[in-house]
């Protein structure tokens, strides 16, 4: 039954809103991080990465907002296409800027700006020349809504961020990362430093941010992905091993791989 | 069974506790070393400190402050010294500081990570550890002699700059580095530019660690004799250099900054070398004003890294 070889089962309606293609990656020291990983990102969708420790998969997100370029010496190869352009956002002639202004990430760690609340929110903003204080406010407030922060928050935006739980840190990065408005959002497990309760909490905000946006996540946690995606990739050893609709995935993958990550055989 | 189990338990347990305590011995011997050390490094520097606020307590009056030099030692004071001193400051100040902190930003955050930066890095570094003499040599060289600005204050400021620089920008690189990756990240991720990610994050967030360096600098440079000596800064001054600030229109001039000079450690030097005793209460105040505002300056940069520190947790 497990050994059934799934026809595709993805729908066919859905919109290709990014799509890396042949995409291998090459740390400094030469290390293979990524091998030939072709992997569609649907719009308005969840699609969680899953894989053990090392798999490739955090490197994998770091791609499609060109994090990589930061450090020297990094290397892509192959394509990650963004629609409706049909960009190439790995091509030199693309800059990084300009995909990181239309990609936002929300790291694993929350790590606000030691500043106020009010401009952690407001610095994607900023960056992008808004200066007008009145369109920063409604902005910031809808962003702080829109990452469910606001009614926790509204009365003290001046406050140092530092005096945040760390979940609602949390909230306050998507908050930052939301308010630039993004084609995409890249989650490196947001939640894993977090408590149930909090995690609970931006499980249920990314839900709602899908009907915006979509979404790209890697998490540790299967029963997460399990809970809020709609397709699931398993990695390992830098390879894409199966990608399917997540239901699939969990109840009749078609490699046995996945059957047994998913299980608890391995990993 | 319990009652068997509990005397072998407990033996267990006793020997843990006398391992633990053991162990616990070397924290005590090193505690109790290094609070030695400190006190009595503490203790000598304070019983000199002390000795020379004694000595120098008879000249301690505002007269001490606002008279020149003179030839009988109870009307002398150090007017042109500390007005020496601040005027070199401030020039060292405005160029070492600026100069520095870029440098300190370009370096570790611009310029490319290969074995010409290392080299640098490395140089910047020795600077910090070179004689101060060897640096008046320089100055006397090319400021003096190569550029012709003479024996002046703006030789002076320029000379205690290249002596801060090092200073500041080995201050300013640790303070950057100091900055957690996924700090910067964050800012890179909604799409800063580098200068963006410097300007907005990297050189606030470094502030405490710089203004830090700056201030040790500028400590150090208050108290450097050599190098003016070797510039050929005058001993015995009875005249103010051009006030930099003036009652007309346009309120600066620069004509000070071609003006002879002393400084502090200067007329110290010159007192302590008369025969008189009575100079070297002189310079016995002298000391104890130079040590004064070091300290205050240290002070001040512990205070304002405090501050600082303070608003900011990684």
């Amino acid at each position: 039954m497990v050994k059934k070889i799934t026809t595709n089962k993805l729908k066919h309606d859905e919109i290709i809103k990014a799509e890396s293609k042949n995409l291998n990656f090459f740390y400094a020291d030469g290390t293979q991080a990524l091998n030939n990983v072709s992997l569609p990102v649907y719009e308005n969708k969840i699609t969680a990465l899953i894989g053990p420790s090392g798999c490739g998969k955090s490197t994998f997100l770091r791609c499609f907002n060109r994090m990589h370029d930061l450090y020297p010496g990094n290397r892509y190869d192959g394509q990650i296409i963004l629609q409706p352009d049909n960009t190439n956002i790995l091509s030199d002639g693309v800059d990084p800027i300009e995909v990181r202004m239309r990609i936002s990430m929300v790291f694993q760690k929350p790590n606000p700006f030691p500043k106020s609340i009010y401009e952690n929110v407001a610095y994607g903003l900023r960056v992008r020349g808004e200066s007008n204080k009145r369109s920063l406010d409604e902005k910031v407030e809808e962003a702080l809504k829109g990452a469910s922060l606001w009614n926790e928050v509204k009365d003290r935006l001046q406050d140092l961020a530092f005096n945040l739980s760390g979940g609602q840190q949390q909230r306050l990065c998507i908050a930052r990362a939301l308010a630039t408005e993004p084609e995409i959002m890249l989650f490196d497990e947001p939640t894993s430093a977090l408590d149930p309760i909090a995690t609970m909490n931006i499980e249920e905000l990314m839900s709602e941010l899908k009907q915006k946006l979509s979404i790209l996540i890697v998490t540790h946690n299967m029963q997460q992905a399990a809970r809020i995606s709609d397709y699931t990739a398993y990695m390992y050893l830098g390879k894409l091993v199966e990608f399917d609709a997540t239901n699939q995935i969990f109840t009749n993958p078609s490699k046995k791989e996945t059957e047994d990550y998913i299980t608890g055989k391995f990993g | 069974m319990a009652i068997q189990n509990k005397p072998a338990a407990n033996k267990n347990l006793s020997s843990i506790r006398k391992t633990i305590a053991n162990h616990k011995r070397y924290d005590f011997i090193f505690a109790s070393l290094g609070t030695l050390v400190i006190a009595s490094l503490t203790i000598t520097l304070l019983i000199l400190f002390l000795d020379l606020v004694i000595d120098g307590y008879p000249r301690f009056n505002l007269d001490f402050f606002s008279n020149f030099p003179s030839r009988r030692a109870a009307r002398a004071g150090i007017l042109s010294a500390w007005i020496g001193s601040s005027l070199v400051l401030l020039v060292t100040f405005i160029v070492a500081v600026p100069l520095g902190i870029t440098s300190g930003v370009y370096l570790e955050e611009y310029a490319k990570k290969n074995w010409f930066s290392d080299l640098i890095e490395i140089n910047v570094s020795n600077l910090a550890g070179v004689p101060s003499i060897i640096y008046g040599l320089l100055a006397l060289g090319l400021f003096v002699y190569s550029f012709g600005l003479g024996q002046s204050i703006l030789t002076a400021g320029l000379t205690l700059a290249l002596l801060m620089l090092p200073i500041v920008i080995v201050s300013t690189r640790e303070a950057i580095r100091a900055i957690p990756v996924h700090i910067r990240e964050a800012a890179y991720a909604v799409g800063a530019t580098k200068w963006q990610v410097c300007h907005n994050h990297v050189i606030p967030y470094s502030y405490g660690g710089i203004l830090t360096g700056v201030i040790i600098g500028m400590a150090r440079a208050i108290g450097e004799t050599a190098p003016i000596i070797t510039i050929g800064a005058l001993t015995f001054i009875a005249f103010l250099p051009p006030s930099p600030i003036g009652l007309e229109p346009p309120f600066l001039n620069f004509e000070w900054l071609e003006s002879g000079f002393t400084v502090l450690p200067i007329q110290m030097f010159n007192w302590i070398s008369r025969p008189q005793h009575a100079f070297h209460i002189n310079a016995a105040a002298t000391g104890a004003v130079i040590i004064m505002l070091t300290l205050l300056m240290n002070g001040f940069a512990i205070k304002l890294r405090y501050n600082i520190r303070k608003k900011i947790k990684w």
